[in-house]
């Protein structure tokens, strides 16, 4: 049994180890911003994802394993909002001029 | 050479390396990205030392509050950043930098260096008297109890921090809301997180400051997380700021080393001096004063990124 469940870890954290791989690859050698945020959602959700899929049935409790997956939904809700914000930045269409960085338009 | 070992090197080498790279990075946003780089590769290393206390508020301010705070403070240079990318300074001033940061990083490495092995510690003093609080985190037994003059302290300077950048407003603008008024799409991205994300946050800031008296959190990490959570909703424009003439704001800010040096000051009556806690009530006692405190970190922490009053009240 114990064998099996290490077995499903080991699996699923290299997964997860490639696909961070592939996200980081794509974040540097991608032409623009859109494109990069394409292969940065690979690592966050599917390489964040697979890792805690292989470290819940490490996790040893319930609450533990819960905990991992509280995580990995947080991580999956942030970077999609911070992803759809930083979009929208690079194709100039922002809604506060507060925060913009060169200040109110004029 | 072990794995684990394996990893610490690598990850001080790239330490190391972002932290080079902050300093040679000549745009300030770029710097700053570094910055909050090196801030939560920090606190990696914090982690792989066992000190998950320190791990957790590294993450939360070197990482995070600090970061967002030297990103307004990019934000606000912008303007000036051509012109004085232009200006070198003199050979003779450079020259003097360099050597007074030479000498500077020698004096430390040779005091590193010359520390004695096993180094003096406190730790076995600390971890013998661990029982007479009743609370199972030695660090947070040390912040509230064995050193709890020092945090006191510490949240007085928070106070003076947020005196500082308040005095920065015009007199005109005095008792006004601190900072831009933040506009965003009251329907789009960041409104719909600044309405999803605060009630998991709020619950995780209490839970971090509630998990610290017997386990690695406390008032500073749970309160830097409300503070997020506030900062969220403000610059999604959901909640103004509060004017900073409001009462029941000036309020929570002083009430928690108001309640920290009440206490202390009541040790002379009920215990034996000064911030000393009665052994039947010390539990109690530590837990009020993290309460207050958690709320006043939040809000000085809040403030402190909201700015100085740049509007008029109801503007």
């Amino acid at each position: 049994m114990s064998v099996a469940v290490d077995i499903i870890t080991i699996v699923a954290i290299t997964a997860g180890a490639f696909f961070f791989l592939a996200g980081t690859v794509g974040l540097l050698r991608f032409p623009d911003t859109l494109t990069r945020l394409h292969a940065l959602t690979k690592a966050d959700n599917l390489g964040l994802g697979l890792v805690v899929l292989g470290l819940v049935p490490q996790a040893g409790s319930l609450r533990g394993g819960l905990k991992l997956l509280c995580v990995w939904a947080l991580a999956l809700l942030a970077g999609a909002m911070v992803s759809q914000l930083i979009a929208r930045e690079a194709s100039g269409q922002r809604g506060d001029p507060a925060m913009r960085h060169d200040g109110p338009p004029p | 050479m072990t794995v684990a070992s394996a990893l610490e090197m690598a990850l001080a080498a790239v330490v190391l390396g972002v932290a080079t790279w902050t300093i040679a990075a000549r745009e300030t946003f770029a710097a700053v990205v570094g910055f909050v780089t090196y801030g939560l590769l920090l606190a990696l290393i914090w982690v792989r030392l066992d000190a998950v206390d320190v791990a957790l508020v590294e993450a939360a301010i070197g990482g995070g509050l600090g970061g967002v705070l030297l990103l307004g403070a990019a934000a606000r240079l912008r303007v000036t950043e051509t012109p004085t990318a232009t200006e070198r300074p003199s050979a003779t001033v450079r020259v003097g930098a360099a050597l007074l940061s030479a000498a500077v990083a020698a004096a430390l490495a040779t005091g590193v260096i010359l520390l004695p092995d096993p180094a003096p510690t406190l730790a076995p003093a600390a971890a013998a008297n661990a029982t007479a609080t009743g609370l199972g985190n030695p660090v947070t037994n040390v912040l509230m109890a064995f050193r709890a003059m020092d945090t006191m302290l510490e949240k007085v300077v928070l106070l003076l921090a947020l005196v500082g950048v308040w005095s920065l407003a015009p007199d005109r603008l005095w008792g006004g809301h601190p900072g831009p008024r933040h506009r965003a799409d009251p329907l789009g991205t960041l409104a719909f997180l600044a309405r999803l994300l605060p009630p998991v946050g709020i619950v995780v800031g209490i839970y971090v400051f509630w998990t610290g008296k017997d386990h690695p959190g406390g008032a500073f990490q749970g309160g830097t997380i409300l503070a997020a959570m506030w900062l969220l909703v403000m610059m999604a424009g959901i909640a103004d700021a509060p004017q900073v003439s409001s009462r029941r704001l000036r309020i929570v800010l002083i009430a928690g080393p108001g309640i920290f040096l009440a206490v202390g000051l009541a040790g002379f009556a009920i215990g034996s001096a000064f911030l000393a806690y009665p052994v039947a009530y010390a539990k109690p006692l530590i837990l009020g004063i993290e309460v207050a405190m958690t709320l006043t970190i939040a809000a000085t922490l809040g403030l402190l990124l909201a700015g100085a009053p740049e509007r008029s009240a109801g503007q």
